[in-house]
């Protein structure tokens, strides 16, 4: 640059050209990114300071650890892995997508971005599992001196503390009702039905029920499933609304619009709000999953 | 770096090409896409500034009805229950019709008027014309940007029709008190539409910003550098900025009221009891609201005060005659103003059990305020001294200003120790402070603007006289209201109570309260006056026939008297010298597109 630049100087900042030889929608989508950051910003660290004013948090190694198909094999961050790799991945598509738009490559372009939908489109069907498996899955929650089943849902967090005090346990089976019961061990155990399950005698139930193996807890923080869900949430509408714009993209590239105009920046901008989206999810992923 | 300008893309940056195949030959138009959905800048901040008028009247009307049950908390009016039933029973304000007023008030006055009708005005109507520029770097969204206002205006509007009136809990909608629907009339449905009006208005504000930024950066005509810009878009350009960064927290946390209010969620609820009945929520947090509202509430005060004192500049070297003192001061100035804009909110925060110790660095960070706001007031002090001043209704009202600015700051000094605050807070002090310093100035730099930009913006003229009535009834009254303020509130006497008259200590200010209620209805008339003037002066106003009434130096008035959509009918001028070059080398101004002469002297 420095070499071949000096002979005639430009003075970008003197108007009647753009001082960062930028587009205006260019800067304009930097500026928005901007801004978004800030919306993000404000709910991770709204999360942070809620978590960190509370005595005890659920350790995500407890609460993410399903796979789908898996049943109730404890594997760890293992799906959530896989998600973030896909959007990893649909970030790398967007780069080809975008590089193909910088040599004109039409179909380059057209294949690369319809991956990268692809990968939008996993990525958002991997998060409705994670939502509907919170959602639905019970778990036994030790509530005044009786056993629950509780899932994880706006109000309420399964994943408190472990009892390991098994005489209180014992004593809250005893105090447990007869449903509750049933679904405690279906939920572990498929290999009966609930109707076989609620046959048989409150004793019987009692006697096929491993403390041990339940993992019984107290009641978490409720606000866990408020930031959970309302800032995945909030990413997630980040990547459908990417969705949309890159199969817009789809559409305009498909009938030429833009080899007509000769460039295609729409792309870069699109990519841009992409890439910025999976950074997001690099950070949820942190204060979410990993912390 | 190399490659990347060697491809296609490079056509574009320049806006020459791609804006003269736009605007140069006019194409059709029709009323709806010549007043309705226009993509003229012009046009657009003229639907802003209409719009903020209108709201400017619903938001004054509502002090005029508390102020009535402030002076007169014993009278019956049976005038009020004719028109609003119920919520004034017997002709007395009712306690949940006060707090929908006070906050509908503070809403209205501080984002639809203060902060759409005078950002968004002059925003769009300055920035192409004096930056020369054939409109804003994207139209549409500019268009779209006053309609998603529109939208906020309609629901706000809606939410003052419901039977359970809009939201009441104050301006900045404080949870628990507005997350929860039990808890009081205001917090019901009314709540949740002022909170998706507010959501549009980020959407608006966001859309308008991103445009005013943008097109700053990269639109300026050949020869317009930074520095030679107009201090207008200086201030438009940070209040952008500030706009960009700060309103988007509010939406996260207005988001996650919504939630609190809808989902049951508990970002900031715990342990509360309503009515006897506890509520299951915990471990929510009412202080992160504050947090969060404030991260936008402090520097919105800044977004509605470097527009008007943008103006106040431009205006009074225009009228002095004299260039502006310390341009580059003055910058510097309003550089340092956004920064710590961003860096001072918890001073609103000092009683909520903040660490003394935080309080303290806030105390600190708010006071380095007053060395910016310090510079620019001596500015334009020294700008007017010594000058030809043309004494004009837009002049008066820049000087106004300033007197403003000057006394509501004052206090603000007072307002930033946390020592002294913990004592002030909430209290008519503090009434006094804001209205002084960001209501009352904030509308004299619109009202300044409005006067200076009518003939550019009609090709007609104010009524002087008119302006003149204005200026001076505004003036007295404004001091006259909220100078006795102060002293109710260093009485201790609280803000947001309905009736003090059972308070003995509050008792000898019932007088005083009763004078400031009949000088806010004089007040409001004259606004009246103001808007007759202003809707009169449209159509019938003094025609304009000079393309530079005001002798001034700065580019929209090399436009054609009424411009069309492009702004110059030829070329865009080219720009060979900065705004202020007033009174130099014996010429009593040189604008901006005349060349540097042979001889001329440096300045």
């Amino acid at each position: 640059m420095s070499t071949t630049a000096t002979v005639h100087q430009t003075k970008w900042w003197s108007g009647g050209k753009s001082p960062f030889n930028l587009e205006y929608g260019k800067l304009m989508m930097w500026y928005f990114l901007m801004s978004d950051a800030f919306t993000f910003g404000a709910f991770l660290i709204s999360y942070g300071a809620i978590r960190f004013s509370q005595n005890f948090w659920p350790d995500p190694n407890a609460v993410f650890n399903a796979f789908p198909g898996m049943g109730h094999q404890n594997l760890p961050l293992a799906f959530v892995s896989v998600m973030t790799f896909i959007l990893i991945i649909s970030s790398v598509t967007m780069v080809l997508a975008v590089h193909a738009g910088h040599n004109q490559n039409k179909n380059g372009v057209i294949k690369w971005i319809a991956w990268t939908i692809v990968g939008g489109l996993a990525f958002l069907s991997c998060q409705a599992w994670e939502w509907h498996h919170l959602l639905t899955g019970g778990h036994g929650v030790l509530v005044d001196g009786k056993i629950q089943m509780a899932v994880q849902n706006m109000r309420g967090n399964p994943w408190g503390k472990l009892v390991e005090n098994t005489t209180a346990l014992t004593a809250a089976l005893n105090n447990t009702p007869h449903e509750t019961l049933v679904q405690l061990i279906h939920f572990h155990d498929h290999t009966k039905t609930l109707q076989e399950l609620a046959a048989m005698p409150d004793t019987q139930l009692r006697g096929m029920i491993d403390l041990a193996e339940m993992h019984i807890r107290e009641k978490g923080p409720v606000a866990f499933g408020g930031y959970f869900f309302g800032i995945t949430g909030f990413h997630g509408f980040h990547v459908f609304s990417g969705v949309i714009i890159n199969s817009i993209m789809l559409i305009m590239t498909k009938k030429g619009v833009f080899e007509r105009k000769g460039h295609y920046l729409m792309i870069e901008k699109a990519g841009l709000y992409w890439h910025f989206v999976d950074l997001v999810w690099v950070f949820v992923f942190l204060c979410f999953y990993l912390i | 770096m190399s490659e990347e300008m060697n491809t296609p893309q490079e056509v574009v940056t320049t806006h020459e090409v791609h804006h003269d195949e736009h605007h140069v030959h006019h194409h059709k138009e029709t009323f709806i896409t010549k007043y309705i959905f226009s993509q003229d800048h012009k046009t657009i901040g003229k639907q802003f500034l209409i719009t903020g008028i209108i709201w400017a009247i619903i938001g004054g009307l509502f002090s005029v009805l508390f102020r009535l049950q402030l002076g007169y908390p014993d009278q019956h009016f049976p005038i009020l229950e004719t028109f609003f039933g119920h919520w004034a029973k017997g002709g007395q304000i009712q306690p949940e019709f006060y707090y929908a007023l006070i906050t509908m008030h503070g809403t209205v006055l501080v984002f639809f008027v203060l902060t759409a009708g005078l950002s968004g005005t002059f925003a769009n109507l300055l920035i192409p014309l004096q930056i020369g520029a054939r409109d804003m770097a994207a139209p549409l969204l500019n268009m779209l940007s006053y309609w998603f206002f529109f939208m906020a205006s309609v629901v706000m509007v809606s939410s003052l029709f419901i039977s359970t009136g809009p939201a009441a809990g104050g301006w900045t909608v404080y949870p628990p008190l507005s997350a929860l629907g039990q808890a009081s009339e205001g917090s019901k449905l009314g709540m949740d539409l002022w909170i998706v009006s507010m959501a549009l208005f980020v959407v608006s504000s966001l859309l308008g910003g991103l445009n005013y930024i943008s097109t700053i950066l990269n639109m300026r005509t050949k020869g317009m550098s930074m520095t030679r810009l107009p201090l207008t878009i200086w201030a438009l350009f940070f209040t952008a900025i500030l706009g960009v960064l700060s309103f988007p927290v509010l939406l996260s946390g207005l988001i996650l009221l919504l939630f609190d209010r809808n989902l049951g969620t508990s970002f900031y609820l715990s342990d509360i009891v309503v009515n006897g009945q506890v509520l299951p929520n915990e471990g929510g947090s009412a202080i992160l609201f504050q947090h969060l509202f404030w991260f936008l509430g402090h520097p919105e005060v800044y977004i509605i005060i470097l527009p008007a004192m943008g103006i106040a500049s431009e205006i009074l070297s225009v009228n002095s005659r004299k260039p502006i003192f310390g341009y580059m001061a003055m910058v510097g100035s309003l550089f340092a103003i956004t920064v710590l804009a961003f860096l001072v909110w918890a001073h609103h925060m000092f009683v909520t059990g903040l660490n003394p110790f935080l309080g303290s660095i806030f105390v600190l960070l708010t006071l380095l305020i007053a060395v910016p706001s310090a510079i620019k007031v001596f500015n334009w002090l020294t700008t007017l001294w010594r000058g030809n001043i043309r004494f004009f209704p837009s002049t008066l009202f820049a000087i106004g200003f300033v007197s403003l600015f000057i006394s509501g700051g004052l206090t603000g000094i007072f307002l930033g120790n946390s020592t002294i605050d913990i004592h002030l807070h909430d209290t008519m002090f503090i009434v006094a402070h804001f209205h002084i310093v960001m209501g009352v100035a904030g509308m004299f730099g619109m009202f300044a603007g409005i006067y200076h930009w009518f003939p550019k913006m009609f090709g007609r003229y104010l009524n002087s006289t008119l302006g003149y009535i204005h200026f001076w009834v505004t003036m007295i009254g404004a001091y006259l209201i909220f100078w006795p303020m102060h002293y109710e509130g260093l009485a201790g006497m609280p803000r947001r109570y309905l009736d003090k008259s059972s308070w003995v200590s509050f008792s000898q200010f019932a007088d005083l309260d009763r004078m400031i209620t009949i000088v806010s209805i004089l007040v409001f008339a004259v606004q009246l006056m103001f808007v007759f003037n202003f809707f009169y002066s449209i159509f019938k106003g003094r025609k304009v026939t000079s393309q530079n009434p005001w002798g001034s130096n700065t580019l929209e008035w090399t436009t054609p008297i009424r411009p069309g959509h492009g702004n110059w009918e030829g070329e865009i001028p080219e720009v060979h010298r900065w705004a202020y070059d007033y009174g130099k080398d014996g010429r009593e101004f040189i604008p901006q597109v005349e060349p540097i002469g042979a001889n001329e002297s440096t300045h």
